[in-house]
């Protein structure tokens, strides 16, 4: 074969790569808007606070530490331990289950049965809230997020294919594992939804509220859970990308690459976000690879995304797999 | 609690003791009163109407008694027990069942999916043993799958299982959210207006259908609707509502000779 087509090759196969990555942020969003109709904007930030709050925990960092100091003259800032990282993770999953259950108390409960466009408002506020906490809580200094995943080329793909093509491919292993953990992830999220009460449950609720309410679901519940999944996957999307680049505040903005993962999959279906995100993780690094880089003058990675949505919109509203709206006249 | 006789019916169905009492209640929604100081029970296995002309507050009874509406004044007595102010899904849980006059249904799953809703109630075992479809877990679900078909076959509903409820024609709809609200197994079945905008043979299937489930299961209806002549073959006490005022109370044959009853629907001279 020749190089171009390997090399190609390659390229999409670290494009799929990115894919899950981007697909393990929609997945968020997917989760919380088919249960309650509410477009979270603040899913990214989540990710992040996930994130900073793990390496936190981890590093024994004390939180509102400059707060702290500010307020009573002390100099405190880490507690002198280190916490294993399983430790550090069962910690920041009680955390986010704590931030669902307030988030749902504080705010969505008191907007029951308002416009669509005012629970979005309320997520951009969110959003900016928690922003503004992880700052307060964690301090604003890039991070190095390490629970321990392998990194670096995979040599055994690296061996093989030379052996075969004559011509080695690298594969990240960090991207090899998100994969697994995606596959995993989702493979969890549909034996739950499928298999489980609370599953039946939150489906009932995604469906209907008044009829979820007529055979015995508490709303309340089936919201605080939600948020609690969301916060989960959210979790393990800021572990992936934390320890791609780093947990720094940009972090956040990995909420709009989900964006147009979900114009193209849609935004009510699960599938649809993995989809979504493989046909856009390849879409633009084959893009930038065959048209981009040798025609446009590269750097065709930061809108292709957006185009390919755009373009799906006009001709496709509800994406790939979303259900399709048909309004009875 | 007053303990009452138990009686038999002409086709020999026993009604017994009241399971359900509705003392003086008031409900206001701002300065409209929907509901003005209203009394009745429901007597187990009985089928007992509500009827009255548009606007009469029965939809407003029905939301009281299933927890949507919380009345400003007067107790709900529930088996024996006054009931304090509960969200509707706790209402549920206690074993009263309903329907809706505008059916409210999981458009998104199938037949079988929306029916096996109605026994969440019914599923105790936790969630990582349902996850792995382990021991216990597997055997409940078995068994609710079971009492689901079992509803399913008696509303002759077999044939659209699998269908999703959304594209279902109106009539089947109705069935299914009856089916729903059946599975639970409820100890009261609230139907609001089960047969509004059926053709006369859906009306009729629908009638047999809440005869059966009294009859077969025991379990006891109430039930609003428009249709006079359904209501008086249906049922064994009849609640009469006007302007949120009770006006008549007793057997169909009772409440047809009522003259507040008969002003109320046809009209009054006045002179």
């Amino acid at each position: 074969m020749p190089d171009q087509v390997l090399f190609g090759l390659e390229v999409a196969l670290n494009g799929l790569m990115a894919g899950v990555m981007y697909s393990l942020v929609a997945l968020g969003f997917v989760l919380i808007f088919k249960a309650s109709g509410i477009f979270n904007y603040a899913q990214g930030v989540m990710a992040l606070f996930a994130a900073m709050t793990l390496v936190g925990i981890q590093n024994g960092q004390v939180p509102f530490s400059h707060l702290i100091n500010a307020t009573f003259g002390t100099d405190i800032h880490y507690f002198g331990w280190q916490a294993p990282a399983l430790l550090a993770i069962l910690l920041t999953v009680v955390v986010m289950a704590v931030f669902a259950w307030l988030v749902n108390r504080l705010v969505f409960r008191h907007l029951v049965n308002q416009e669509p466009i005012i629970l979005f408002m309320a997520t951009i506020g969110l959003a900016y809230f928690l922003e503004g906490v992880a700052d307060l809580m964690w301090g604003s200094e890039i991070k190095k997020l390490d629970v321990g995943l392998p990194q670096g080329i995979n040599e055994w793909i690296d061996g093989a294919t030379f052996e075969i093509f004559g011509y080695g491919f690298f594969i990240d292993n960090l991207d090899l594992v998100a994969t697994v953990i995606a596959a995993l992830l989702v493979g969890g999220l549909v034996v739950f939804s499928q298999y489980t009460k609370q599953g039946r449950a939150l489906r009932a609720v995604a469906d209907d509220h008044q009829a979820a309410l007529s055979v015995g679901i508490s709303l309340n519940f089936i919201w605080v859970l939600v948020w609690s999944i969301a916060g989960f996957v959210a979790l393990v999307a800021g572990i992936m990308w934390g320890a791609k680049s780093g947990v720094q505040f940009s972090l956040s903005l990995i909420a709009l690459k989900a964006l147009p993962v979900l114009m193209l999959g849609g935004f009510t279906s699960i599938p649809g976000a993995i989809v979504g995100g493989l046909i856009i993780g390849v879409g633009e690094k084959l893009f930038e690879f065959l048209i981009g880089a040798p025609y446009l003058g590269g750097a065709t990675e930061n809108w292709f995304a957006y185009v390919l949505a755009l373009a799906f919109l006009v001709v496709r509203p509800q994406g790939l797999f979303g259900e399709k709206i048909i309004e009875r006249v | 609690m007053n303990a009452q006789p138990q009686t038999v019916t002409a086709d020999g169905r026993t009604i017994g003791d009241v399971v359900m009492d509705m003392r003086n209640i008031t409900l206001r929604f701002g300065g409209v009163e929907a509901i003005k100081d209203i009394s009745f029970d429901i007597r187990e296995g009985e089928i007992r109407a509500i009827i009255g002309p548009n606007g009469a507050g029965k939809s407003s009874m029905l939301n009281v008694i299933s927890g949507f509406y919380v009345p400003q004044e007067g107790e709900v007595w529930f088996r024996g027990k006054p009931r304090p102010p509960m969200k509707p899904y706790e209402v549920a849980q206690q074993g009263i069942a309903r329907t809706f006059q505008n059916i409210a249904l999981f458009e998104g799953m199938s037949v079988l999916d929306n029916v096996m809703c109605g026994r969440l109630g019914h599923m105790k075992t936790n969630m990582l043993t349902q996850a792995l479809w382990w021991g216990k877990a597997a055997r409940e679900e078995e068994e609710n799958r079971e009492a689901v078909e079992r509803v399913i076959d008696f509303l002759e509903i077999q044939a659209i299982r699998k269908t999703p409820v959304g594209r279902l024609p109106y009539g089947l709809k109705k069935r299914v959210e009856l089916a729903r609200a059946l599975a639970a197994e409820p100890k009261l079945l609230l139907l609001d207006e089960p047969m509004a905008g059926m053709n006369v043979e859906e009306k009729e299937d629908m009638s047999r259908f809440i005869l059966d489930v009294n009859d077969e299961f025991g379990t006891t209806i109430a039930l609003i609707e428009h249709d006079m002549g359904v209501v008086m073959d249906l049922s064994d006490r009849v609640v009469v509502m006007d302007y949120g005022k009770k006006i008549g109370d007793g057997t169909p044959h009772e409440v047809r000779n009522n003259q507040a009853v008969i002003d109320a629907y046809l009209g009054v001279a006045h002179d």
